[in-house]
């Protein structure tokens, strides 16, 4: 089997709120245009594994990080965390678009917040493009200049996610993006990320394990800010190395 | 039985606070009524004893003195809410700021006229609107600053984080999406503080002064409605005493028209949450 190019990987990675060490040493290669699960308990540390990724951890009053992270070979934590996050986009729990700005302004917000001038015909395309990869466009596309706040939930998350996407990201992270959303828009998200692993690598923090089974190629498992398991999901899922995973996926503890 | 007799002397009680503001409404409207025409508010003032005369000059003076303060104060103040807020949320300076900006707003008025007299009358040698501005500034800085903190402190952090998320820089974050999504909330609280200024007679007394003439310039003495009651109602003439409830009535509902709208804001608000 074919091993994916690593486009993330961490060294040694320890991060800490205070005193206190959230994610301990942890070293792992994400794989380039895949999806990878982010798994384990509530507490576990998994999202704030991922906010180390573009460096939204370190905005906490009081928290750091240790150890290396390289994306393509270059270690972001010695680099500007503006690019960073430019490079490295992120969907939340819960929709957040900007309740000031219309659908249309919500895509551009990258690069409007940021003061780039685009011409009309450029981010006609940029917003049309994003919408279109977000599985949102016909949906919108009529209301373009409304509100981005009056869309239903599942289509306030396609949204954000349109809005990540349109600056174009290598790599997407997503924390529980469908745990505010029904189940029919939890779908429509699922089938979307599995789509989306073609354009960008996706890296999803998950409590919901069948959600991780169907969308997932690779999962990671944590427990008590340990990286205790780390494998192509469906090794993960049926044959895990380590009791402690096997115990969380048959429900002994969640 | 017992529950109706509690209910209702509790609801008698509770309307007490409400019966003296319709007590000054009536009596405002009783004596200053017969003043309102079209001449009282485009008219300058007669000269003393005569009969006639208007307030245009009180008008333009009080819209004038209140807009330059509002200039002066408000940039000052949004900035400082925005520093309290966004920046140094826990840290000691801030709280040092807030407690500042909570003794400035107990400071009583006519200090702050005092104190505006010294630093701007004395120097520049004599009376002018400005330095009734500053006076009228110093007072609205603290309900702005206060209330821009706490509106900006209720934008949700998931807005900020997306925008940090996509690459912003903070400070944009806090000039593009902080302030616009909390902008309705500040502009609430500029309203509520140009209310409660618009009224302020003692920071004027020995800082705009007064003025029987219509002055658009900032650097000279000007009149304002509180200065006029505050001047006519002091003086011999009984037709002054009329112009003075007139003025009054004005003034009021000026202020009064200034809490509804913000309380319209207020509550556009809380829809959209």
């Amino acid at each position: 089997m074919k091993v994916p190019y690593p486009i993330f990987r961490t060294e040694d990675l320890c991060a800490y709120y205070g005193d206190f060490m959230a994610i301990k040493h942890v070293t792992v290669s994400i794989p380039e245009h895949q999806v990878t699960a982010v798994m384990g308990p509530s507490g576990c540390g998994k999202t704030t594994f991922i906010r180390c990724l573009n460096r939204l951890h370190e905005l906490l009053p009081g928290a750091r990080i240790t150890g290396k992270i390289y994306l393509r070979d270059e270690d972001i934590l010695e680099l500007d965390p503006i690019i960073v996050r430019r490079r490295v986009g992120m969907v939340f729990q819960r929709p957040n678009p900007f309740p000031t700005m219309t659908i249309y302004e919500n895509v551009l917000a990258g690069y409007k917040l940021l003061g780039i001038r685009l011409k009309r015909e450029e981010a006609d395309r940029i917003v049309e493009d994003a919408l279109r990869k977000a599985a949102l466009w016909d949906e919108v596309k009529d209301v373009l200049h409304r509100r981005g706040t009056f869309l239903s939930g599942g289509q306030q998350q396609r949204l954000c996610i349109a809005r990540a996407l349109a600056v174009n990201p290598e790599v997407l992270l997503m924390d529980e993006p469908t745990s505010a959303l029904d189940p029919k828009a939890t779908l429509q998200i699922e089938n979307l990320i599995v789509e989306l692993k073609n354009t960008v690598t996706i890296v999803i923090v998950t409590h919901n394990m069948p959600q991780a089974g169907r969308i997932s190629d690779y999962t990671a498992f944590f427990y008590m800010g340990e990286l205790i398991e780390f494998g192509p999901t469906a090794e993960v899922f049926t044959n895990p190395k380590d009791p402690r995973t096997e115990e969380y996926l048959t429900g002994k503890f969640s | 039985m017992k529950n109706r007799i509690i209910l209702t002397v509790i609801t008698v009680l509770a309307l007490l606070p409400a019966i003296p503001l319709f007590l000054i409404l009536f009596q405002l409207l009783k004596e200053g009524l017969s003043s309102l025409s079209l001449d009282f508010f485009l008219h300058l003032p007669a000269p003393p004893g005569e009969p006639g005369g208007g307030i245009a000059n009180a008008l333009v003076g009080t819209l004038i003195i209140v807009g330059l303060a509002v200039l002066i104060g408000v940039p000052v103040s949004i900035l400082a809410g925005i520093y309290l807020s966004e920046y140094g949320r826990h840290g000691k300076l801030s709280e040092t700021i807030r407690v500042c900006a909570d003794v400035l707003q107990g400071v009583p008025s006519i200090v702050i006229g005092i104190v505006a007299y010294a630093w701007v009358v004395k120097p520049m040698g004599h009376f002018s609107a400005l330095s009734g501005s500053v006076a009228l500034a110093l007072m609205m800085i603290p309900v702005v600053v206060r209330t821009t903190e706490e509106v900006l402190r209720l934008v949700p952090d998931i807005l900020r984080e997306a925008a940090l998320a996509l690459g912003v820089p903070y400070w944009r974050t806090v000039l593009k999406v902080v302030l616009p999504t909390g902008m309705v909330g500040v502009s609430t609280g500029i309203l509520i503080a140009v209310a409660r200024i618009a009224g302020e007679t003692a920071p004027l007394l020995f800082t705009a002064f007064g003025n029987q003439f219509l002055t658009l310039n900032p650097l000279e003495p000007m009149s304002a409605l509180p200065l006029v009651i505050f001047n006519y109602a002091m003086s011999p003439y009984e037709d002054w005493w009329r112009q003075a409830w007139g003025a009054s009535l004005v003034l009021v509902f000026m202020v009064l028209g200034l809490n509804i709208v913000s309380r319209i804001l207020a509550r556009k608000i809380a829809g959209e949450k």
